[in-house]
């Protein structure tokens, strides 16, 4: 009965967080912790601790792991799919009707305004990374390189993050 | 085939070497979707960032079901959504199994010092990319850089901001289209 009742709660987490990630997590939080109970708040902090670290989207690690302590690999597997299911719908309908609509002139003039506001979004986005990240000159040294080489010398993100977890290993 | 199978091993790519969730994962998918297998335009690939926003869920599970389903319809959206969310789920199966126990680990900590600020880099740069595909004028810019401003200082949602520059820009370029 755990699995129905997580599958439904990740699915209300998933159909009603805007924003992606960490929007999620006062809901989560709410539905784990204060409607269900299955897990203490020092055990949910903890678990936010891992998921943080961990490679992919914060929304699939939290339900993976909330999942498999409330119920074993079914509650993950419940959790996860819950939680994506509406997007996949959402996106889904979305994607058909623009490929219908791409040619209206609203749909043109409604993206060529929200174009620049994209861009400042992933600005803010960046802004906030780096303002809990460039803690002192040695993760602002690895910052500034990185940026230099990803932009202008086209090395890959992923040899950027392995890069930098070394030099982290080695200078700190 | 051949190609389903390409997809979904870069989003399975994207997923597994993603960290911070949300737009960290922007410059590979970025580098990977756009730059390197031209799936989707840099026009694109910005209105499917607004849609991520404006839409729930994860914007890594709303992009890789919107290039699947440009690609390859539902068939592709379903097998570039299970690409991405593959290796989280394994990841963390295996941490919650075998290395929760490990969780205080001094070198970890240093690692992810080290990554942070990679992380926040990245994220510069696929700011850096996406301006440079936009042909930007002192207009965008201005746009660009109040959105900065109502999100970091005023805290407005981005929801709001969104909605407000799509039809703000259908009643400019309608009243344009008058003018003429």
């Amino acid at each position: 009965m755990n699995i129905l009742k997580l599958f439904l709660s990740f699915l209300k987490i998933g159909a009603f967080s805007f924003g992606g990630g960490y929007a999620m997590l006062p809901l989560i939080r709410k539905e784990i912790i204060e409607v269900h109970g299955w897990l203490t708040v020092k055990e949910f902090i903890d678990i936010l601790a891992v998921v943080e670290m961990t490679p992919g989207p914060v929304a699939i690690n939290s339900a993976t792991f909330l999942g498999y302590k409330v119920a074993g690999i079914w509650g993950s597997i419940a959790a996860t799919v819950g939680v994506i299911l509406p997007s996949i719908v959402i996106i889904l309908i979305i994607a058909h009707f623009l490929s219908k609509f791409r040619e209206s002139p609203y749909v043109d003039y409604a993206f060529r305004g929200i174009r620049p506001v994209v861009l400042g979004l992933v600005t803010s986005a960046a802004l906030t990374v780096a303002k809990d990240a460039i803690i002192d000159i040695k993760s602002l040294i690895i910052g500034g390189v990185l940026f230099y080489f990803v932009s202008f010398k086209d090395m890959h993100p992923i040899a950027a993050i392995i890069l930098a977890g070394i030099a982290g290993a080695i200078i700190y | 085939m051949k190609l389903l199978f390409k997809m979904f091993n870069t989003f399975f790519k994207i997923g597994a070497f993603t960290i911070g969730g949300g737009y960290a994962m922007l410059p590979l998918i970025q580098d990977e979707v756009v730059e390197k297998n031209k799936w989707l335009t840099p026009e694109e690939f910005m209105d499917i960032l607004a849609i991520a926003e404006v839409t729930p869920g994860p914007v890594a599970v709303n992009t890789s079901t919107y290039v699947g389903y440009k690609m390859a319809g539902i068939k592709g959206a379903l097998i570039c959504t299970l690409g991405t969310v593959l290796p989280s789920f394994t990841i963390i199966l295996l941490i919650v199994k075998f290395f929760w126990q490990y969780r205080e680990n001094p070198t970890i900590d240093k690692v992810f010092l080290g990554i942070r600020p990679a992380v926040a880099a990245l994220i510069f740069s696929a700011v850096y990319k996406l301006g440079r595909n936009m042909q930007l004028n002192i207009q965008k810019i201005i746009g660009a850089a109040l959105t900065v401003f109502a999100i970091i200082i005023l805290d407005i949602s981005p929801i709001i901001i969104i909605l407000i520059a799509a039809f703000g820009s259908i009643g400019y370029f309608k009243h344009k289209e008058k003018g003429i």
